[in-house]
């Protein structure tokens, strides 16, 4: 490679880190625990487990579960009922003032899937866990936040991509993962830069730009209500909003009946975000690792109970589906999480020795220009 | 060229273990991790394998 293209990479590559690289640690620092959240909210006692029961034990009816919801926060409605697949004994619901009410407003209230009796009402807003997703989503300042977090992401692959390219002008003289040690400390950590950032490329690329696609999920839920959600829906124009739905259990069962070998994942109530004025929406999912990612939302009409439709969601919400389990990597079981957490420290680190290189080949730099007083 | 073989083969078992764990349960799980986590054991050799002083 010419010399002055190494150095106009050098120079892309200098930039687009030192814009992203603060925001970077802070995604890399806080989604470090959010990899464990389970086993947090285990350890700090914000997650109340369901008591221990016979697994045959029948499930209580649906609409006892929301009635007991409501009960416990008086006036307020269901937006979502959520069903946790690693928790299948407990029921959540997503309460609020009202249907719109936006996302800040909802609190959380777990049921016991079998007796309808309310286990827990989790803080999400001041629990550390639930903090930290705070930061990691939108630095607190919703869909801006999220944009600029996406943002952010782009430079980071920008960055990689320009680190892929520096690499190989580097690595002329030297084997694959030379670390060069008791030189100076600027070569020492330029070698860990070079082998963590070598060896982490797709992992990080892949992370990142799932982690883009994510900032981008209001984006894709807003297409999804104009394109196909209103499609669906067509039929019901100009009717009024259904103020008060009818049976849960009833929607469930029609959907479970249209869907075959799928199990519900959540169920969006009428005029809510994900649903139409008049529907519950249930979004079912597979039973295998990539099929219980891609949901199918199945329109039951909530008045009567009867599924009006359901269709396979468009290719932007597969994308977005998708890009899910591998920006979390929860789709392994603990091994995967784990091997998740070092490569997340890694690419701490290169993110570190970045900055560090950069500030010690300035300090390099004016030491040079700067002529030094006669001693 | 030899620059770029360790890394291709660091990328590729990268891939493979992001896609296994996706594609099924169980074994593909254990496929998923043990690739993925190839990278690791390299980057931890190679940092903290006897230093070679020089070179």
């Amino acid at each position: 490679m010419r010399a002055a293209s190494i150095r106009a990479w050098s120079r892309i590559h200098t930039w687009t880190s030192l814009i992203c690289t603060v925001f970077l640690l802070m995604l890399c620092i806080t989604g470090l625990p959010l990899i464990f959240h389970h086993e947090i909210d285990d350890l700090l006692g914000s997650h109340v487990e369901p008591p221990p029961m016979p697994a045959d034990t029948p499930r209580a009816d649906l609409d006892r579960v929301v009635e007991a919801g409501k009960a416990r926060r008086p006036g307020e409605v269901v937006q979502y009922v959520v069903w946790d697949p690693d928790e299948p004994d407990s029921v959540w619901l997503s309460m609020a003032p009202t249907p719109t009410s936006p996302p800040e407003t909802i609190a959380g209230v777990v049921v016991d899937a079998r007796t309808a009796e309310v286990l827990d009402v989790p803080n999400f807003r001041t629990s550390f866990t639930g903090i930290m997703f705070r930061l990691h989503v939108d630095i607190f300042a919703g869909l801006p936040g999220k944009l600029f977090l996406g943002a952010m992401g782009l430079l980071f692959v920008a960055a990689i991509v320009s680190g892929v390219v520096l690499y190989g002008p580097f690595m002329r003289r030297l084997g694959f993962g030379t670390v060069r040690a008791g030189r100076s400390r600027r070569l020492y950590w330029l070698d860990l830069h070079n082998l963590l950032g070598v060896a982490t490329i797709l992992w990080a690329l892949v992370v990142g730009l799932t982690g883009v696609i994510n900032t981008w999920a209001d984006l894709v839920v807003r297409l999804w209500q104009r394109d196909q959600l209103a499609e669906m829906v067509a039929p019901y124009r100009g009717q009024p909003p259904v103020e008060r739905p009818g049976s849960l259990a009833q929607a469930v069962a029609a959907a479970r009946a249209a869907a075959p070998g799928r199990t519900p994942s959540f169920v969006a109530f009428p005029q809510t975000q994900l649903s139409s004025a008049h529907h519950y929406a249930v979004f079912m999912r597979g039973d295998t690792p990539l099929t219980s990612r891609l949901l199918t939302p199945a329109l039951i009409d909530a008045e009567t109970g009867a599924l009006t439709d359901m269709r396979r969601m468009p290719w932007y919400a597969v994308a977005l589906f998708m890009s899910q389990p591998l920006h979390f990597g929860d789709y392994g079981g603990t091994p995967l999480r784990i091997v998740w957490a070092l490569l997340d420290i890694a690419t701490i680190i290169v993110l570190g020795s970045g900055l560090y290189l950069w500030v010690a080949r300035r300090r390099a730099a004016r030491r040079l220009a700067v002529p030094v007083p006669a001693q | 060229m030899k620059i770029w073989l360790m890394p291709a083969l660091l990328a590729l078992l990268s891939g493979v273990g992001l896609i296994a764990a996706l594609v099924g349960d169980d074994l593909w799980d254990v496929l998923g991790w043990a690739s993925l986590g190839v990278p690791v054991l390299v980057m931890g050799w190679c940092w903290l394998r006897p230093v070679r002083v020089g070179s």
